[in-house]
């Protein structure tokens, strides 16, 4: 299945880090999740640029396992 | 064919710090307005503003406007216009405590006053000690006032169009400001908003470049607007870079890590900042570095497969240092680069930061044109703030702390002005369908089929070929180059083809129509950074090294119809103050 539109646009934020992560991990990553992966990563593009940030660079951890499990396969661990 | 139409008091295009505060005033004195916003409001790139807004509050030490303005005047290297420079530096104390009063989260002294930290370029008595001047809210300020505004807003009732994209402004016939075309990303519909004022806070083109700290939605996409609706772009030529970024992704490196001990090498392992600047080394200014680097580079020491970037050593510092003192780079370096600085240099290139150009305006906001009865006839009914602006506050060279200081005193001038505007101008105009079908054109052009090249391959050319002929190196010779091969890229691009013709979230579609946007921006700042054969702030030719106030004390303007550009002055008169003469820029 092709990346849904809808998420390439959603996935441009406020800061470059963000973009290239969340881009990058959608041409490599995206394909491979299954059906509550995605429901995840969709999840995940609605939080605050702010909290991705720090998640996805590895500086802080979510709260919400949920969240955590998603940021934790997009960085690759 | 019929289209539907939505009207309202104002429309703002951007959703960031500028058009939030401007729709707040507004929509809190009662007026109808509507924010287009191309991706989710508290998504736009003022969220990247982590550093502060400049405001002589006093907190920690005396301070006072009159030496911001000082800094500012200076930092600008004598280009800013005084009258705005004063408005902005008085103004910043209000609009600071305004920010307060509506949530804004700001840091604390133990006292429970704003706290204020130093930042480069701020001084106490007109150049003296170090400045504490810079507002704060941890390390998230511009986060921190982008949720607030938007908070605000929807309590006001302010509409907004989230995910639309502004295709092109409509003028009447006398030149009047009667909204814009726009689309909805998500159906691809187009949707004309009419609207009694405009205002464009659309924000910078970083973008243009294929090294920049900026996120990929900073396409100038209302500058771009404003040159195809015939007004010019002032001072694009000045465009700020920071030495030190991730080479071929942008993220910055900051100059702390050369403070604490690390050190730029080229591809024969040579310490190069040694040759460029003896004593200084790799602490010399940002622009001397950044230089050094693109010149390595050009002459072929650069590092890696295709020789595109220097390495910066943090290596020799030790597991230690890193770990405790520089532990964000870790943080990029690991997930960016997949190296850990501690063990392995970085590859770094300059990258692109900040326009100190855009779209002339007055204090006001309003955006001022040549006309009949001078350089700067209002546009009636159109307004600009924010960095796709240009006041011009920054002149040459913009200080830390003062965009975030820029973007919320214009925008809250210019919903001020907009209010009066709005009360002595009552009614719509008529929308002049002849403006409506030139805009609705730019979408149709994107629907012809056939063989064409891939609006995305040539964006990456794009972005190239301005890092290459208009970055940190210049001269006469690198830049007309540049124009000429930009004029090809043009004609490339006029003839580019989408494959994808959908509707519906076609991004191919809105990328394809940012890079009309990016590459007529490309032309104004080539054209005008060749003309300026003077370096001055951000702008520096290997040429013409020296600042030449006699010939180039003047702001550039660009207009698209014949490439043309054209000069006005730099207003060296304050509003209330003596004014600040040009002197040697020296820190």
């Amino acid at each position: 299945m092709a990346v849904p539109a809808r998420l390439r646009w959603r996935c441009r934020r406020g800061l470059l880090e963000l973009d290239l992560i969340l881009e990058g991990f959608l041409e490599d990553g995206w394909e491979r999740l299954d059906e509550a992966g995605r429901a995840g990563f969709e999840r995940l593009l609605q939080q605050p640029d702010q909290e991705l940030q720090g998640w996805l660079l590895g500086r802080t951890q979510p709260l919400d396992p949920g969240l955590a499990r998603t940021v934790a396969r997009i960085r690759g661990e | 064919m019929a289209l539907p139409r939505r009207r309202f008091d104002t429309l703002i295009i951007g959703a960031g710090g500028a058009g939030l505060n401007a729709a707040l005033q507004l929509a809190d004195s009662g007026a109808r307005v509507a924010v287009v916003s191309k991706v989710f409001p508290t998504r736009s790139h003022t969220v990247a503003a982590q550093g502060g807004v400049n405001a002589a509050l006093g907190n920690k030490l005396p301070d006072d406007w009159h030496w911001h303005m000082f800094d500012t005047v200076k930092g600008g290297d004598y280009l800013g216009d005084q009258d705005a420079i004063e408005f902005m530096c008085r103004e910043a104390v209000p609009t600071v405590y305004e920010l307060e009063h509506h949530g804004v989260p700001f840091s604390r002294f133990a006292d429970g006053r704003i706290y204020q930290r130093p930042f480069g370029g701020m001084t106490r008595d007109f150049g003296g000690e170090q400045a504490t001047r810079t507002c704060a809210a941890a390390d998230r300020t511009g986060h921190a006032i982008l949720h607030t505004l938007y908070q605000q807003n929807l309590r006001a009732r302010t509409h907004f169009f989230d995910e639309y994209w502004a295709v092109d402004l409509l003028r009447d016939e006398e030149g009047v400001a009667l909204g814009a075309l726009v689309l909805c990303i998500e159906t691809g519909e187009p949707l004309l908003v009419e609207a009694r004022t405009t205002l464009v806070a659309t924000g910078g083109c970083g973008q243009l470049f294929r090294t920049t700290t900026n996120a990929h939605i900073n396409t100038g996409d209302g500058m771009a607007m404003c040159l195809r609706a015939g007004i010019p772009i002032q001072d694009l030529e000045f465009f700020q870079f920071h030495p030190t970024g991730i080479a071929g992704k942008g993220m910055l490196i900051t100059e702390g890590a050369r403070g604490e001990g690390g050190y730029l090498e080229n591809k024969d392992g040579e310490r190069l900042m040694a040759r460029y600047a003896p004593h200084a080394k790799d602490l010399a200014s940002r622009d001397v570095v950044s230089r050094a680097i693109a010149v390595e580079v050009r002459e072929g020491r650069g590092c890696g497969p295709d020789g595109d970037h220097v390495l910066l050593r943090l290596d020799h510092l030790g597991e230690r240092v890193v770990a405790e003192r520089l532990p964000g780079i870790r943080d990029l370096c690991r997930t960016f680069l997949h190296l850990d600085p501690a063990r392995d240099p970085i590859p770094v290139f300059p990258t692109a930061h900040y326009a100190m150009g855009g779209i002339p305006t007055d204090r006001f906001g309003r955006v001022v044109a040549p006309a009949r009865h001078g350089p700067e006839e209002v546009v009636p009914g159109l307004y600009a703030a924010g960095e796709c602006a240009c006041v011009s506050v920054h002149g040459a060279n913009r200080l830390g702390g003062n965009s975030l200081l820029d973007i919320l005193v214009f925008g809250r001038a210019a919903g001020r002005d907009i209010l009066a505007f709005l009360e002595a101008n009552p009614h719509h105009r008529p929308t002049e369908e002849a403006a409506v079908e030139r805009a609705m054109a730019r979408l149709e052009r994107w629907e012809r089929k056939g063989e064409g090249e891939s609006p995305q391959a040539l964006r990456d050319e794009l972005q190239r070929l301005m890092e290459d002929h208009c970055g940190v190196f210049r001269d006469r010779a690198t830049m007309a180059e540049g124009l000429q091969r930009l004029e090809a890229l043009r004609a490339r691009i006029a003839e580019a083809r989408l494959q994808d013709h959908s509707r519906v979230f076609n991004t191919a579609r809105i990328e394809a129509l940012e890079l009309e946007n990016l590459a007529d921006l490309a032309l104004a700042m080539v054209t005008c950074a060749h003309a300026r054969e003077e370096s001055r702030g951000a702008h520096s030719r290997v040429d013409f090294p020296e600042r030449d106030d006699r010939n180039w004390m003047k702001h550039s303007l660009f207009f698209l119809e014949g490439a043309r550009v054209d000069y006005k002055p730099v207003r060296t008169r304050p509003l209330t103050v003596e004014s600040f003469p040009p002197k040697k820029r020296v820190y």
